[in-house]
C-alpha cells in the first residue's frame, strides 16, 4: 500500500504537467485533425471522411489563400519596421538620458495596456477625420503600432542586462564606434530582437479587432475566417492553421537544437583540453 | 595601404614616457581626480594605489580614453593624446572584470584588436601570446568554460597581443583567490619585465601593489598622497595617511621646535625623544612621531634597552601569536595603546598580558610627520596581517 502511495508522490507533479499538456494541445489536435476531414455539407465540425485533397489542394477557396498571401505581407512590412523601430528606441532608452525619457517609457506601455477595441475604434476615427482611406496601408500602420511596444519592451530587457565594459572593450581594442557596435553590441542584442521580430509576427498575422476597424474593404486571413465561420469554414483553414503551428513548432526545434549542440561542443572541448583547435 | 603602413610604424616608434598634466576631472559637483600631475617612466611598472572611491581608477579611464578629462592634458612621449577616441590610443586595458566577448572564443578574443587593426594572419601572435600563459589548448573554448585564473589571463594577452605603448590594469586580480592572486602576481611581474611593456596597475591592496611595483603613487581624495619605490614609501611615508594605508604605524602626538644640530628634538606625553633631521617631513611645530611596529622591541625592563635607542613605557594589554611572529598591545602610562610585532625566531621568550615592559626603538627607524594640531595618537587596528611581517 505505502509503495503505491510512493509511486504516486513520485509521479503526480507528471502526472499535472501531462493534463495541463493535454489541455494546451487539444484544440490544436482538433484542428490538426479536420485538416484531413472531407465533411458532408458546409456547416458539419463532424469528422466524416479522411481525405489527403485538403492539402493537396490548399487554396480551393482562392480568397483564402489571397487572404493569407495579405496577412504574410502585412505581417512582413509590419515586422521589419516595428523591429527597426523599436530596436532604435530601444537603445535610445537604454543608453541616453534624456527630457522626458521617463515619459516615453511609460508610454510605451499604453498600447499594451489599452483594450484592443479602443485602440482600433480610435485609429479608425483617427484616419476617417484625417481622410485616410481604409485598406492595406493602414492595417500596416496600426499593426507597427502594437507591435513597436512589445519590440521596445523584448530589447530594451536584452539591451540592459548587457555588460557595457564589453563595449568599452571593444574600442580599447582598436575597434570604431561601427565596429563595436557591429561585432560586439549587436551580435549580443541579436537573440533579443530575433525573439521581438518573431513576437510581431505572430501578433500581426493573428490581430483581429483592431485589423477589422481598420481595413477597408482588404481582408486579412483572420477576417476572412471570421466571415467563413457564419457561412461554414472550408477545410483548407484547418490546413493553413496546422501549417502555421508546424512551421513555428519547427522554428523553435531547430533554435533549441542548435543551442544544444552548441552546447555540447563547449562541453566536449571542455572534457577534452587538447580537443579541437 | 601608405596609411595603415604609416600608423603601425608611429605604434612600433619608442613610446617615450606617460605623462599626465594638471589632470582634473568633476562628475558634477565631485571632484574624482584633482590636478594630478605625474611622469610614468617609459617600461616601468607603475602601480597606483588607493582605496575604493579615491581616483584610481577614473585616472585610468582617461589614459584608456574612456573617460574624457574635464582639464588638463595625457601625453605619451611628446604626443598629445587627452582628446583622441580610445580606438587611436596606442594603449591597451585588462578590466577589472575581464569584459571578455562571450560569443568569441579564446582565439578570437585575443584576435580581436590584431584584426581592427588590419593584421590578416594573426594566428602565429595569438598563439604565441597563448604559449606565454599556458593556454594553447584553450584557443577554442569560450570563456564561459574556463576559470576566473584562465580567463583573466586571457584578458591579459588579449590586451597584450598589440604591443601596446602602455598597458593599463584596473584591479586584474580582484576577483581571484588569494592563492591565485599571489601566483599571478609573479606572472604578470614576470611578463612586464619580458615584454618590457609601461604597466599602470591599479589596486587597493597594498601588498600587490608594493610586491609588483617598481613605483608606487598612493592616492587619497583624487591627489597624490606619496610617490616611489615601496621600500621608500614604506620606510618613510610622507603622510599620516601613507603611513597607515601602506602597512601600521604608531603615531605618537608630539611637538617640535626646530632642528638642533643633526637632530630634532620632540617632546610628546611629557616625555623626550629625538628624530635624525633626515627622517624629519615637518620639525616644527604640532608633529606625529612615528614607529613601525616591527621597529619596536619589547624588553622587561628600562635596563635592558640598548644604548642609543629610545623607549617608552607600559603595560602588555593583548597578545596575538601568530606564527612568524607575535603582535603586541601595549597601553602606555598616558592611555595610548601602541603595537609591536615581535619576531619569533630566537628563543626569547614571551610578554603574557598584563606585564610591564619597556618598548625601544632605533631612532633611525623613526620618522617625523606633520600634523594638525588637536589630533591625538594614531594606531591603526590590527586587521590583518600586516606589509613585510618579520619572517
Amino acid at each position: 500500500m505505502t509503495r503505491v502511495w510512493r509511486w504516486l508522490a513520485d509521479r503526480w507533479v507528471m502526472g499535472v504537467a501531462l493534463l495541463v499538456l493535454g489541455y494546451l494541445s487539444l484544440p490544436i489536435m482538433v484542428v490538426a485533425g479536420l485538416s484531413f476531414n472531407r465533411p458532408s455539407s458546409r456547416l458539419s465540425y463532424d469528422f466524416d471522411e479522411f481525405t489527403l485533397d485538403n492539402w493537396r489542394n490548399p487554396c480551393a477557396t482562392s480568397d483564402m489563400c489571397d487572404a493569407v498571401v495579405r496577412s504574410v505581407q502585412i505581417g512582413f512590412i509590419a515586422t521589419v519596421v516595428a523591429t527597426v523601430v523599436g530596436t532604435l528606441m530601444a537603445f535610445a532608452l537604454v543608453r541616453h538620458r534624456f527630457r522626458g525619457r521617463s515619459g516615453i517609457n511609460l508610454l510605451i506601455f499604453l498600447p499594451m495596456a489599452t483594450p484592443e477595441l479602443v485602440m482600433g475604434t480610435s485609429l479608425l476615427a483617427l484616419f476617417v477625420s484625417a481622410g485616410v482611406p481604409q485598406g492595406f496601408w493602414t492595417v500596416v500602420i496600426a499593426h507597427v503600432m502594437f507591435c513597436v511596444s512589445f519590440v521596445v519592451v523584448t530589447v530594451k530587457a536584452r539591451l540592459a542586462g548587457m555588460d557595457r565594459r564589453l563595449e568599452e572593450a571593444a574600442m580599447d581594442l582598436y575597434a570604431s564606434e561601427w565596429q563595436t557596435f557591429r561585432l560586439v553590441t549587436l551580435p549580443l542584442v541579436l537573440p533579443g530582437i530575433v525573439a521581438a521580430a518573431l513576437l510581431a509576427f505572430s501578433l500581426s498575422f493573428d490581430d483581429f479587432i483592431i485589423t477589422n476597424f481598420n481595413a477597408g474593404t482588404t481582408v486579412t486571413f483572420p477576417m476572412y475566417v471570421w466571415g467563413a465561420a457564419q457561412r461554414g469554414i472550408p477545410p483548407q483553414v484547418n490546413v493553413i492553421g496546422t501549417a502555421m503551428f508546424v512551421i513555428a513548432l519547427l522554428l523553435v526545434g531547430v533554435s533549441s537544437l542548435r543551442g544544444r549542440r552548441a552546447r555540447r561542443a563547449r562541453i566536449m572541448s571542455a572534457v577534452r583540453p587538447n580537443g579541437p583547435s | 595601404m601608405i596609411g595603415m603602413g604609416a600608423k603601425l610604424r608611429e605604434r612600433d616608434a619608442p613610446a617615450g614616457d606617460l605623462r599626465l598634466a594638471n589632470l582634473t576631472k568633476r562628475f558634477g559637483i565631485f571632484t574624482a581626480v584633482d590636478d594630478l600631475s605625474l611622469t610614468i617612466p617609459q617600461g616601468s611598472f607603475f602601480a597606483l594605489l588607493g582605496s575604493s572611491g579615491c581616483g584610481k581608477t577614473t585616472t585610468l579611464r582617461m589614459i584608456a580614453g574612456l573617460e574624457e578629462p574635464t582639464s588638463g592634458q595625457v601625453l605619451l612621449g611628446a604626443r598629445d593624446v587627452t582628446r583622441l577616441r580610445p580606438y587611436k590610443r596606442p594603449v591597451n586595458t585588462v578590466f577589472q572584470s575581464y569584459a571578455l566577448f562571450p560569443h568569441l572564443d579564446v582565439h578570437q578574443n585575443v584576435a580581436f584588436g590584431l584584426r581592427r587593426r588590419g593584421k590578416r594572419s594573426t594566428d602565429d601572435d595569438v598563439m604565441g601570446m597563448l604559449e606565454l600563459v599556458q593556454l594553447r589548448d584553450y584557443a577554442r573554448h569560450y570563456p564561459a568554460q574556463l576559470s576566473g585564473g584562465q580567463q583573466q589571463r586571457v584578458a591579459l594577452v588579449r590586451a597584450l597581443v598589440n604591443h601596446p605603448q602602455v598597458l593599463l590594469l584596473d584591479e586584474p586580480l580582484g576577483a581571484l583567490d588569494l592563492k591565485l592572486r599571489r601566483q599571478m602576481q609573479i606572472e604578470l611581474k614576470r611578463i612586464q619585465t619580458e615584454v618590457g611593456i609601461t604597466f599602470v596597475h591599479v589596486t587597493h591592496d597594498q601588498e600587490e601593489a608594493m610586491t609588483m611595483a617598481d613605483t608606487v603613487a598612493v592616492m587619497n581624495a583624487g591627489r597624490i598622497e606619496q610617490l616611489g619605490a615601496p621600500a621608500e614609501l614604506y620606510e618613510f611615508p610622507a603622510t599620516a595617511f601613507v603611513a597607515n594605508f601602506l602597512g601600521q604605524s604608531n603615531l605618537l602626538a608630539a611637538e617640535a621646535a626646530g632642528p638642533a644640530g643633526s637632530d630634532v628634538p620632540v617632546t610628546a606625553h611629557g616625555a623626550r625623544f629625538s628624530v635624525p633631521a633626515d627622517r624629519a617631513r615637518s620639525d616644527r611645530g604640532a608633529v606625529y612621531l612615528g614607529v613601525r611596529p616591527e621597529k619596536l622591541h619589547l624588553v622587561g625592563s628600562a635596563a635592558q634597552v640598548p644604548s642609543g635607542h629610545q623607549h617608552v613605557e607600559g603595560v602588555v594589554t593583548d597578545a596575538s601569536y601568530v606564527g612568524v611572529s607575535t603582535q603586541y598591545l601595549v597601553r602606555t602610562g598616558w592611555g595610548s595603546e601602541i603595537s609591536a610585532f615581535t619576531a619569533n625566531s630566537g628563543t626569547g621568550g614571551q610578554h603574557p598580558v598584563g606585564t610591564p615592559v619597556v618598548a625601544h626603538w632605533d631612532p633611525r627607524h623613526a620618522f617625523l610627520l606633520p600634523r594638525e594640531p588637536g589630533q591625538d595618537d594614531r594606531t591603526t587596528p590590527l586587521l590583518d596581517e600586516p606589509v613585510g611581517a618579520p619572517s
